[in-house]
């Protein structure tokens, strides 16, 4: 009865996980998106406890196993505090990082729980057994990549790892010998006829120690594999992670028989894939060429040419900028990463609210893969204030340009360069950019003359209707709004 | 090096290709200036302005010419009312920027030929962004369509704006624009400002987003031909085209009390928007600007640089629009002719004409007495070039793509049917329910707006701690590793789903209005 009961709730839970997706589509529905979530896992949840410690049969009652129950009890209650703790202190610039460290902890659980899986008795017959152990060998390498890959990917976002791409000599090589080695340790794992060795048989005979190899084995490739893309690709890794971690737990449920965790990876696995496939896209390159790539690495051999093909750059002040703001009538906005990194955004927002009193009419343009997170810049926005009916996406502005008196590129560099629409031979060519350069003026708020992410020269800077205002975004932007106010 | 401002002598020309801030300037590039005297009196500015800003002043035209090695001027060289030709008074070999009209003046073209000139139309400055700012048509067209809207003012006999006074009420006037070229979209602008309410025709639906944004409203037309031509200029279309349109706007114009039309296309006749059927349907006491009188006029019964009265209509002819309005003509000229000039002198290098500038190259009309003109047609290198390339790009790799699909396709089918036949049946079914999974949560999350894809990220991540049930179950049965291991799971999944739950609560809390 029991059983039947947990089933209707997985059906359930699965149902509020899928309504949940879709609340996002929306910001009004949003909300009401996120609430389905948690109470399909709390259904989700309690059904399982139910169904772990209340027996089958409510004939003979045993007392529940208090080691279990203290166990379960104890993780989840500390798990959900931390979690809680996490969550309620992380900046939202950090937001990145958060998100890279939370798939983590999926693939970890997923390696864990393939373990433990294993260590399961079973008395399965011969062909079960097999898609079992398959079953759990791939929950375990899918786990333990996810784990080592965002655990990288963690380190790059907060800069404890240079998020210059690492290119090993013959990295392409070295992943499919990773590979290969795990197929041969797959094999053997699943022809394993036992778990740990008897005394005296030789270590491959069972299939622990084949499937702890693999896991070390699938740890080093995750590393390696994000080591070698480069910082500004992360929006494509951190997607692809996230991704990653829905299999992950896929797996983990056909291991476990699960339906409610297939669904669910499933869900998961698929809303990841869409995201990276999205903001590859607005980079204009495929998924191979960002995770195979090593992109930017070539760019950074060379910081020299960005000197080269220059114009003259125009610079201008804080006083000058807050006299064209106000003698605009429309101004847009383009926020990019240096603006998350200098925490300029609610500076941004004050000039933008003091525009609008003003009567001059003031827009945001995201693109897509400004930041380091898909959307990353309307989280930031949104936690200014800035209302989302002013924030626009590219498609949606990029006609808007030629009738603005004004562009304020905050920190933001390769998404406003022209180059990738006129010169063929750019790296970035093809890529869709905020056309900034078709606006009457262009102020960019740079700290120095240094290249993007991309190591391209940005012929932007050199343009007649391009003026450059050094220095900290925080700062400058600040001075601005002092300006303004004055 | 000496370079020479001129004092125009077409009949009513009050305009000067100079003023004391770019004389100024051009000193400062290292030229010396020289001025004929009065030049700058009918846009009021005295010789002694110019000579206060380094520049020296000569009595006549024909030393002016005899000495200066540039000439800017306004109007291209005519015949000079007692005999001979201003053409003829260059210096041979010298360099002349002005506006010329190189179309139109072919036996002009053959006399600076002979002089072995150096010329360049500041008509013919190429329409690209980086040119904006020598860009001398636009300033005048803005100049011309604030004054056609000021001329119109004068000749109608009531207010702009409507007002409801003690003495009775006013509607507002009807102002409808014929074209929204720069000369429109500056009249649209200057109407609106004095308060009439005003309407705005043109062939190509790209400007009505220009059009709105003045405040007037666009007058849609429907017709299967678009008006947009090269340069953003409008082209001819074809007879029933041009009915269909003459219909529209006599419909528009009788309920109008004022029309500024401004259509033209480069290098043909004026269009004829307005029959004179259409005039005859006006009230009595409407004004008609006609901007395109030089080319013909928009509408037939216009008359060339008059002001006359038909049927009770006036009609507005006058083609010295912009040189009425001398002073701030005289202003923004010499800045873009200034800007030419730059283009091509510097200080240390003095004057390098350069024909890979596309600029230059568009703007050149002789170079050393040879015809230069017309320029190469420049391929726009923009979306042009782009599109081939991306074309070739997205057409060549689809190939390839589709095959590597059918054999990814063929492969699923394979893997899927040796899972049905070898694979146990509870797999098969765990299968079902995780393909499926896959296309709902596809179809579900292209719904998701790119500005939630945080939000998105955050709460896939909740989802994902669904792991938490995985290591519940393991709980039991494998002995205490399994229980340790299992326990762990569940601890850092439930970190996972707290945090990913309230971090997106946090998130989405922030998204308002």
């Amino acid at each position: 009865m029991i059983t039947t009961i947990r089933s209707l709730a997985y059906l359930i839970a699965s149902l509020l996980f899928i309504l949940s997706l879709r609340g996002l589509s929306t910001q009004e529905s949003a909300q009401r998106g996120n609430r389905y979530g948690v109470i399909g896992m709390l259904v989700a949840v309690v059904m399982t406890a139910a169904a772990l410690l209340v027996p089958t049969d409510f004939a003979t009652m045993p007392t529940p196993d208090w080691t279990v129950v203290g166990v379960l009890a104890g993780a989840l209650g500390v798990g959900a505090v931390i979690g809680g703790v996490l969550a309620s202190r992380v900046a939202m610039t950090s937001m990145p990082e958060l998100v890279a460290m939370l798939h983590s902890f999926v693939g970890a659980a997923a390696v864990l729980v393939g373990i433990s899986t294993y260590l399961q008795p079973g008395d399965v017959h011969a062909a079960d057994h097999t898609a079992h152990t398959v079953e759990i060998y791939v929950g375990v390498l899918v786990g333990a990549v996810t784990f080592s890959g965002s655990i990288i990917a963690f380190g790059k976002l907060r800069a404890i790892i240079g998020s210059r791409p690492l290119l090993l000599p013959g990295r392409h090589v070295l992943n499919v010998i990773a590979l290969t080695v795990c197929v041969a340790l797959g094999v053997v794992f699943c022809s394993a006829e036992q778990a740990w060795p008897d005394a005296g048989a030789g270590m491959f005979d069972s299939g622990m120690p084949a499937l702890l190899a693999m896991t070390g084995i699938a740890l080093l490739l995750g590393i390696h594999m994000v080591m070698a893309i480069g910082g500004g690709d992360m929006p494509v890794v951190v997607s692809l992670l996230n991704s990653y971690s829905g299999w992950a737990a896929a797996a983990a449920g056909f291991m476990l028989s699960n339906d409610l965790l297939i669904i669910t990876g499933a869900l998961v696995g698929s809303s990841g894939a869409i995201l990276s496939y999205i903001m590859c896209r607005a980079m204009n390159r495929s998924i191979w060429n960002v995770v195979l790539g090593g992109f930017g690495a070539e760019a950074g051999a060379k910081p020299a040419p960005g000197a080269e093909p220059a114009g003259k750059v125009t610079e201008t002040n804080v006083n000058e900028v807050a006299e064209s703001l106000l003698a605009s009538r429309k101004v847009i906005v383009v926020p990019g990463y240096g603006m998350a990194v200098a925490q300029a955004q609610h500076a941004v927002k004050e000039i933008s609210s003091l525009l609008i009193e003003k009567g001059i009419k003031v827009e945001y343009a995201i693109h897509p893969v400004a930041g380091r997170l898909p959307g990353h810049m309307n989280v930031l926005l949104a936690e200014a204030n800035v209302s989302y009916d002013i924030v626009k996406e590219m498609d949606e502005i990029n006609p808007h340009f030629p009738d603005t008196d004004m562009v304020l590129v905050i920190g933001a560099n390769d998404i406003v360069n022209p180059s990738a629409e006129t010169d063929t031979s750019s790296p970035i060519y093809g890529m869709p950019v905020l056309q900034v350069w078709k606006a009457g003026k262009v102020v960019m708020l740079k700290r120095g003359m240094a290249a993007g992410y991309a190591g391209v020269d940005n012929p932007l800077v050199y343009n007649d209707n391009t003026l450059m205002l050094f220095g900290d975004a925080r700062k400058s932007v600040l001075a601005v709004l002092a300006a303004l106010r004055a | 090096m000496k370079l020479g401002i001129p004092k125009e002598i077409y009949p009513h020309e009050r305009r000067v290709a100079a003023t004391p801030s770019t004389v100024d300037k051009i000193v400062k590039l290292g030229l010396q200036v020289i001025v004929q005297s009065g030049a700058g009196d009918t846009a009021s500015i005295s010789d002694a302005a110019f000579a206060e800003a380094g520049a020296s002043i000569v009595t006549d035209a024909a030393t002016l010419y005899r000495e200066a090695d540039i000439v800017m001027k306004v109007r291209a060289p005519m015949a000079l009312p007692g005999g001979g030709h201003e053409a003829d008074l260059l210096k041979p070999g010298a360099t002349l920027i002005s506006f010329i009209w190189p179309a139109q003046n072919k036996d002009l073209l053959e006399r600076l030929a002979a002089r072995k000139l150096n010329a360049f139309a500041m008509d013919a400055v190429p329409r690209i962004t980086r040119a904006q700012k020598l860009d001398a048509l636009s300033a005048m067209a803005n100049i011309a369509g604030y004054r056609a809207v000021v001329e119109a003012a004068h000749h109608f006999g009531r207010f702009f704006p409507g007002q409801v006074t003690a003495a009775g009420r006013v509607n507002p006037a009807q102002v409808l624009v014929l074209g929204a070229g720069v000369a429109g979209l500056a009249a649209i602008a200057a109407a609106k400002a004095l308060g009439a309410v005003v309407k705005a025709f043109d062939t190509r639906p790209v400007v009505r987003e220009q059009v709105e944004s003045l405040g007037a409203q666009f007058i849609e037309f429907q017709f299967n031909e678009s008006g947009e031509g090269a340069g953003g200029y409008a082209k001819e279309m074809s007879a029933a085209y041009l009915q269909a349109e003459q219909t529209l706007i006599a419909k528009h114009a009788q309920q109008s009390d004022i029309v500024i039309s401004t259509a033209l296309i480069p290098g043909k006749p004026a269009p004829q928007l307005l029959t004179a059927g259409a005039v005859t349907a006006m009230a009595p006491g409407s004004v008609i600007v006609d901007m395109a009188a030089e080319q013909g006029g928009n509408c037939p019964l216009t008359e060339r640089d008059k002001v006359v009265v038909k049927q009770g209509v006036t009609l507005i002819g006058l083609t010295d629009l912009p040189s009425r309005m001398s002073r701030q003509a005289s202003e923004l000229y010499a800045v873009t002719v200034l800007n030419l000039l730059k283009e091509m002198y510097t200080a240390d290098k003095g004057l390098a004409i350069n024909l890979e500038d596309e600029i230059q190259r568009g703007a050149i009309i002789l170079r050393d007495g040879t015809l230069m003109w017309p320029p190469p047609p420049t391929v726009k290198p923009v979306p042009a070039a782009a599109k081939p390339a991306a074309a070739t790009a997205a057409a060549k790799p689809a190939a390839p793509k589709s095959s590597a699909g059918n054999m990814l396709a063929a492969l699923a089918a394979i893997l899927l049917g040796a899972a049905g036949i070898f694979g146990p049946p509870e797999f098969l079914q765990h299968l079902t329910v995780f393909l499926l999974a896959c296309v709902v949560g596809w179809h579900v999350i292209w719904n998701v707006s790119p500005a939630l894809h945080t939000p998105l990220m955050s709460v896939t991540n909740a989802i994902s701690g669904i792991i938490v049930i995985g290591g519940m179950l393991v709980l039991y049965g494998g002995g205490e590793g399994a229980l340790a291991l299992g326990g762990a799971a569940i601890l850092l999944a439930a970190i996972n789903v707290a945090g990913g739950f309230l971090v997106t609560q946090r998130m989405l809390r922030m998204f308002r209005k």
